[in-house]
């Protein structure tokens, strides 16, 4: 085979899983536009009038400014406090390491591996005795405690990439720890710091699970007004449909604009 | 009491003896060189006494001042590191700043040092750039004038030369001996390169295995070295060595002392190939090396030893040919089986 041909294999190849991963949110973007009778039409329909009805019954219906406020807070709450604990972490395990690292990283991480329906009983009965159901602030710290694990190891990661002399050429300058940190880690790591950042907010603005069971018209996330659209009284699939766009489209437009910040958050350690 | 004082340090990593034990006295102005195999500690010595590695034994003290345990940052040392750790998102000026900044100095006083520096170092026009935009050279002056602007009490060096390629590393060779010249700034300089050793030097200090093997003066080291393996560390390319038994006739040279078990050693400059009529030992060429300046011959005697000569003289020798070796008898270094020097040779009048 020669190189032209390769060349457009994987172009063609690389289109193929970049389609059929918008596929969905295409979809999505299609049916929020429809009737609710054009919704549901087979075979589907590609050719319509669009229509903003759906989007004015879900604003006429929910509160989703109420919502989208629920979501902003808690996802960026919850990854601020949880960057405030988890750089401090990431750093001194990175540039102190002691004996017992390796296994408290793995401590950390096995955090991740039990499924979050495990420990919801005792986290529903502690919130409920603290009385943080349906509050921002309980959902909050939830967000931050189930993002904090992956933060730490991705600051981890990120961190250890940067070159150990040149931290130690700063404390031979007279750089204490907080000068190393403000003047030389920081500026160094920051695409790091911003990628981790984003990655958990996105991921807090997607959580579903605690947001469901812990929260309620209240504290609810959008991803729990999406939900309230799959209700006893059937599915409504353009509602839904517009629903879950307007959920995604603030989260999506970040990711678009940060894709710069992103990319070098992972290609950061190239630096040398 | 010296300027920097290393009292009996020692170092473990896990149950790895790194440097076990070491004493040395730097005297204010001094240039002392770190040299050994890969593996010896003398990295490892220079990051105790920079403060980057806990020194577990012993005690350091700088200008009279306890500062075993005292942080890098309080040490008021500069380090030049082999890859320069410049800081990659400061240009020149602000990398070569950043110390007087940390210490609060004021603008105008940075302003002037920093000027300073970079007019000695030739590095004025580039101050704005950062280090991506300059060479491995530019890269390692800067790095040098970084020490340079804060006035420490020490400069250490930790193989500053080694990424830079042969022509330059010469060059900056020459520029860090000026610089100390005019300076006359306290150094401590680790190389694995025996020729900066000796160029820049005012005291070698030969490790080996975390200890010291001998220190003194380049030249001392090379004429009376304490032992075999600074002997043989100590000159390219090394001094031959051989079992005394191989070389009776020199062997005998040590008068009674001589061990049968022990060993002679001779420099390749201290042999040459005899001259028609001139009486030596029978040896077959292994190997020319013509560098113009010097011709090293590869000889194989006849028992089996490998002598390397060293002549300034060009030769039209070729592996196979046979040829004879004389030995200048008042530069042979006798060792005993241990390897080290016989104390009778200990004495001898350096020539």
């Amino acid at each position: 085979m020669n190189k032209q041909t390769t060349l457009y294999l994987r172009t063609a190849i690389a289109w193929f899983f970049a389609l059929l991963l918008f596929f969905p949110i295409f979809w999505l973007g299609l049916m929020a536009f429809k009737t609710e009778q054009q919704a549901i039409s087979t075979p589907p329909l590609f050719f319509f009038t669009p229509t903003l009805q759906s989007f004015h019954e879900v604003m006429a219906r929910d509160n989703y400014v109420g919502y989208a406020i629920n979501s902003l807070i808690t996802s960026v709450v919850s990854t601020a406090i949880g960057l405030a604990i988890a750089i401090p972490a990431a750093y001194s395990m990175a540039f102190f390491p002691t004996r017992g690292t390796v296994g408290l990283l793995k401590f950390i991480l096995s955090s991740r591996y039990m499924p979050g329906v495990g420990a919801l009983m005792p986290i529903y009965i502690c919130f409920q005795y603290f009385g943080m159901l349906d509050t921002r602030a309980g959902l909050t710290l939830m967000f931050m405690l189930m993002n904090l694990p992956i933060m730490i190891w991705l600051l981890y990661t990120n961190l250890r990439e940067l070159p150990r002399e040149i931290l130690e050429a700063s404390r031979m300058d007279g750089a204490t720890v907080v000068d190393e940190f403000r003047h030389i880690v920081l500026p160094l790591a920051v695409g790091g710091i911003a990628s981790t950042a984003l990655v958990c907010m996105v991921w807090a603005w997607n959580e579903s699970f605690w947001s469901l069971n812990l929260g309620a018209a209240n504290a609810g996330t959008l991803a729990w007004l999406i939900a309230s659209y799959s209700s006893p009284e059937g599915l409504f699939w353009a509602k839904l449909s517009a629903a879950s766009l307007m959920a995604i489209a603030p989260i999506m437009a970040l990711g678009w604009f940060c894709q710069k910040q992103l990319v070098q958050g992972m290609t950061f350690g190239a630096v040398k | 009491m010296a300027y920097l004082q290393l009292s009996n340090i020692e170092k473990y990593f896990g149950d790895h003896h790194a440097i076990k034990g070491v004493d040395l006295q730097i005297e204010k102005g001094e240039f002392v060189v770190f040299v050994g195999p890969s593996g010896c500690g003398k990295s490892t010595l220079l990051r105790m006494i920079a403060g980057l590695e806990v020194i577990d034994k012993g005690s350091l003290q700088l200008d009279k001042r306890d500062i075993t345990a005292l942080p890098s940052s309080k040490r008021d040392l500069a380090m030049v590191f082999q890859s320069y750790a410049l800081y990659p998102h400061m240009t020149v000026f602000e990398n070569m700043s950043f110390a007087l900044k940390l210490a609060g100095v004021d603008r105008a006083v940075i302003r002037e040092k920093v000027d300073k520096a970079a007019a000695i170092l030739d590095l004025a026009k580039y101050l704005e750039r950062t280090p991506k935009e300059l060479s491995g050279g530019q890269r390692q002056r800067v790095a040098i004038g970084r020490a340079i602007v804060r006035d420490p009490k020490v400069f250490l060096f930790d193989e500053p030369l080694s990424n830079l390629d042969a022509a330059l590393r010469v060059q900056t060779r020459i520029e860090i001996a000026k610089l100390h010249r005019d300076l006359g700034a306290t150094s401590i300089y680790v190389t694995h390169d025996q020729v900066e050793a000796m160029t820049l030097a005012d005291r070698v200090v030969v490790l080996r295995d975390g200890q010291i093997e001998q220190h003194g003066a380049p030249l001392e080291l090379y004429d009376r070295p304490a032992n075999r393996f600074v002997a043989q560390f100590i000159g390219t390319p090394s001094m031959n060595v051989v079992p005394a038994s191989t070389l009776p006739q020199l062997a005998a040279l040590a008068g009674a002392a001589a061990h049968a078990d022990g060993y002679v050693g001779i420099r390749p400059e201290h042999v040459h190939l005899a001259a028609a009529g001139e009486d030596g030992l029978t040896a077959t060429v292994e190997l020319v090396e013509s560098l113009g300046v010097e011709t090293l011959v590869y000889a194989r005697l006849e028992n089996n030893a490998q002598i390397v000569v060293r002549g300034s003289e060009r030769s039209d020798l070729q592996p196979g040919d046979r040829t004879k070796l004389c030995f200048d008898r008042s530069r042979v270094h006798h060792f005993d089986r241990f390897g080290k020097t016989y104390a009778a040779d200990a004495g001898k009048v350096k020539q």
